[in-house]
This record gives C-alpha cells, structure tokens and sequence, in this order.
C-alpha cells in the first residue's frame, strides 16, 4: 500500500492497512484509523492501545488473554471495545504489526 | 500456422473475498489435542469477529464436565508421533507403566502455558466472552449418565443433534469434527 496520509500525517502501511514503522503512531492516527473500523476511542481505548505498544516495544508476543489479565479490562471488555476482531482491531489502531499469535 | 494470443482478461481481475461468517466445532474426543484444537480453532474463530458454536459428544464431554476439564491427559499407547524430548523414539511399552501419561501430560500442559494458551475452563470463558456459544450432545450426555449440573458454567444447553445442524444456517457456515 505505501505512503499514506492519515491526520495529516505521512505513515507507511502494509496491505493490510497496518503501520509498518511504529514509531510514525501518534493519537490523532489512532482516532482516524479507528473510525475507520467504526470505532470512536475513548479513554479506556487508549489505556489499552498504550499497553498493546508497550509490550510490542518490550519484544513481547500479544495475546487477548494477556490483555485480558493486564488489569485494564477483561476479555469480554476487549471484545466490547474492539468488536468483530479485538486484538487485530486494537492492534492496527495501536500502530504496531498484526498479531502473529494463535490465541 | 499463425495463432492469436489472447491475453486472459479474467486472471487480472480482483477476486472477491467471502470470508467465513460462522464455524460449528464437533469435538468427539477427550485427549488433550483433541480438545485443545477445537478450543483453539473457537477462540481463533471468534477472534476474527467469526461466529463460533461448539459441540461437545462422546469422550470429548470431559472438556465440558467440571470434574475432568482440568484434568485431561493425552495418550502416550498407540501414538506413533510420541517422542521424547529431545526427539528420541518414545515406545509405547514405556507409556504403559504408570504415572508416565501423567508426567507426559503434566508436560504438554507446561508447553502450553509458556505459549499463553490457558487451561480448559479459562479457555472456555474466553471463548465464551467473544461471544462463542458452547453446547453439549443430548445422546452422549444421556450415556455417560451426566447432567447440566455436572457441566461447566459456560455450557449454553444440551441439544441434539438435529438442534445442531439448525444451527448451520447462512451461506458462509462451515461445520469443522475435530
């Protein structure tokens, strides 16, 4: 897909519309890539997204029952702030890559 | 002779997609693999935003029955990709003697920990907190003599099989015996 404005911003995607360089991320990218999926972010949203980058960062796989027992909100929480696909979903918005994990 | 080559016009165009909408899981057997691929298929359905149902029947109701769901082992008699650790042939005749099949399973489950899979009844609620629904078969809950009270809290009813396949409507539904 290439280079892309978003925000006003120039950020680089994959195919699938998912950041290919975290560090282009910011919250106004955030707000624009998630109402794309529907989703107007609130608070909560973002303590997640911000939970969901810091474990990238540290190198560390994602999954929903780590979310889930971050202490941020629990499994039936994240579906409710993502649905129709939680981590995917919070993933894109968060700026980081689309999970690679099986559960 | 000379011929004309046409360029294939329908090569070049978009397919388009028709992902899945809903996945109906049969699990029949009791084995640790055995349950723990239709969980993860469920919860990976889910996941994806696709609707999930679950059907427990035969041996796989251990997976469901709060007595056994924690307590699954797999088989280490009769399983020709039983190795060691360390890749070595694993001889049947070893899975014999006892506490070896706890040891094996103890260790399965270990693996899977480290992978962030979790156990059965934590499986279970989150499949069920995606919106997944969990059923167990009418006639096999009958045969082993079980009843609702002896199942987990995240089994929607007991339906047979007829109550199953009605489930299976709409074009994109697949029905998947693990």
């Amino acid at each position: 897909m290439g280079q892309t404005v978003i925000a006003g911003a120039t950020v680089d995607l994959n195919d699938e519309g998912y950041l290919t360089d975290p560090s282009q991320w910011n919250e106004d990218i955030a707000k624009a890539i998630a109402k794309e999926e529907g989703i107007e972010l609130s608070d909560k949203h973002f303590e997640v997204l911000h939970y969901l980058r810091d474990k990238h960062n540290a190198g560390e796989q994602l999954t929903i029952r780590k979310v889930g027992k971050s202490g941020i909100t629990d499994i039936k929480g994240l579906y409710q702030l993502f649905p129709g696909g939680p981590l995917k979903k919070s993933s894109r918005i968060a700026g980081i890559p689309k999970p690679a994990s099986c559960v | 002779m000379e011929t004309d080559v046409q360029v294939n016009e329908t090569t070049s165009k978009k397919v388009e997609k028709k992902p899945l909408e809903k996945v109906l899981i049969i699990c029949a057997k009791g084995a640790i693999e055995d349950v723990y691929a239709a969980l993860v298929m469920a919860n990976g359905a889910v996941m994806e935003g696709i609707e999930a149902k679950m059907f427990f029947t035969f041996f796989g109701l251990d997976a469901i029955t709060k007595k056994q769901m924690n307590k699954l082992h797999t088989g280490t008699v009769g399983n020709p990709a039983m190795r060691m650790p360390g890749g070595l042939p694993f001889p049947s005749l070893l899975g014999m003697l006892p506490g070896v099949e706890a040891g094996v399973s103890a260790m399965m489950k270990k693996q899977m920990e480290k992978l962030d899979v979790p156990p059965v009844d934590e499986f279970l609620d989150m499949i069920t907190a995606g919106g997944g629904e969990i059923y167990a078969c009418r006639m096999a809950t009958d045969m082993f003599g079980l009843e609702m009270k002896d199942f987990s809290e995240h089994v929607k009813d007991i339906i047979t099989v007829g109550q199953f396949y009605e489930m299976a409507d709409g074009d994109r539904t697949q029905i998947i015996f693990t």
